[in-house]
């Protein structure tokens, strides 16, 4: 088969079938990418998934970049990436145009009143989650709450936010090599 | 600005931004949502229950959702490719001097401040949802009661779903597609949207 549509098929079968993305994603990529295909070696796919972390947007994409280039160059990673996104676009394109002809009925608005009650549950358990990894200091507890009360209570663009703490995050660091 | 391009710029800035997985993105959506009026945040929290549920990362579909909600198919293609054009021309660029970046000491020191901004981000987003699902804003204007203003059945419904979610070592584990589609049945049984 050709290598580019081998690339597409494989990552929207893997963007198909794994519900929730970054960490979900893992297991499915060992199988597909390191012991199907071979495109990439356990070790190699650990480090794409660390500086997946490290580098701006999805992990997901990120890691499909990766594997795709490694591959088949640059178009490699464009096709891999478009195929793990593509399965995306299919399922959620269907689901909102359904749901935008169904949203005035009781049964669907009683529905989702009780699904955002479980959207805050998720987000604070993913909070929680992140805050073990992210705050480990009182430095990174100040950024923390910085950045919670000028978004929550003064409406400053994220952007801003992100920018502030990496030049934060550079000036800190340093300051305790010096010191 | 034609819609498009808007769309393409805002989802782009999303992608470039936001640090550490999909939630990551919620922020930037609120911050569209803010500037342009395309969608209101109760559609947003919406939208992160049908992105947790369905298959693919949360944060490609929860650009193709409101790509779509805002101006249709094309709308949903064009929020997507947005957000993962940086992806794609940052790993490019570095995938030449993979370990040199990994450990440079400027990449770890920012990710340093990045990281907690980020959970900061998330965390002010998730405090909006929790504004609009615990306070009657609606109900309270019209009566002015303060028994009006606070959602009881919603705060309680939380509390049962944190204990299930996160302590119970039972059913910590599972999917939160099971727990969003119990909130749903429970939603239609209690008729929690008053309707």
């Amino acid at each position: 088969m050709n290598k580019y549509l081998d690339l597409f098929l494989t990552f929207a079968r893997i963007g198909g079938l794994t519900f929730g993305g970054g960490y979900a994603m893992l297991p499915m990529l060992q199988k597909e990418v390191v012991e199907k295909r071979g495109w990439a070696t356990e070790e190699e796919l650990m480090d794409y998934y660390a500086i997946g972390q490290c580098t701006p947007g999805i992990i997901a994409v990120n890691t499909a970049t990766f594997v795709g280039q490694s591959t088949a160059g640059t178009l490699g990673g464009i096709i891999a990436t478009l195929g793990v996104v593509f399965p995306s676009l299919i399922i959620i394109t269907l689901i909102a145009a359904f749901l935008q002809n169904f949203a005035d009925l009781a049964v669907v608005q009683n529905a989702f009143a009780g699904i955002r009650v479980c959207v805050c549950v998720l987000v604070f358990n993913a909070v929680m989650k992140l805050w073990k990894k992210s705050v480990v200091d009182k430095k990174t507890l100040v950024i923390f709450l910085i950045v919670v009360i000028g978004s929550f209570f003064f409406d400053i663009a994220p952007t801003i936010f992100v920018i502030l703490a990496g030049v934060a995050g550079i000036i800190l660091k340093n300051k305790e090599v010096q010191a | 600005m034609g819609i498009y391009l808007q769309l393409f710029v805002e989802f782009f800035k999303a992608g470039l931004f936001a640090v550490g997985g999909g939630m990551a993105t919620i922020p930037f959506l609120y911050d569209i949502s803010d500037k342009t009026g395309w969608f209101t945040h109760g559609q947003l929290t919406d939208m992160i229950a049908i992105s947790e549920s369905t298959p693919g990362p949360i944060g490609v579909n929860m650009a193709t959702y409101v790509g779509y909600t805002t101006s249709g198919i094309p709308g949903a293609i064009i929020a997507t490719l947005g957000l993962i054009t940086p992806s794609i021309i940052v790993i490019l660029i570095i995938a030449g001097f993979l370990k040199a970046f990994k450990d440079n000491k400027y990449v770890q020191s920012a990710f340093y401040g990045l990281r907690p901004a980020s959970t900061g981000l998330i965390a002010a987003a998730g405090l909006g949802v929790v504004t609009l699902v615990v306070l009657n804003q609606d109900k309270y204007a019209l009566t002015g009661s303060i028994m009006d203003l606070i959602n009881i059945p919603n705060i309680i419904l939380m509390l049962v779903l944190y204990y299930f979610t996160a302590k119970c070592k039972k059913t910590k584990g599972l999917h939160a597609a099971a727990f969003i589609a119990a909130s749903a049945v429970i939603g239609i049984v209690l008729r929690l949207g008053g309707v």
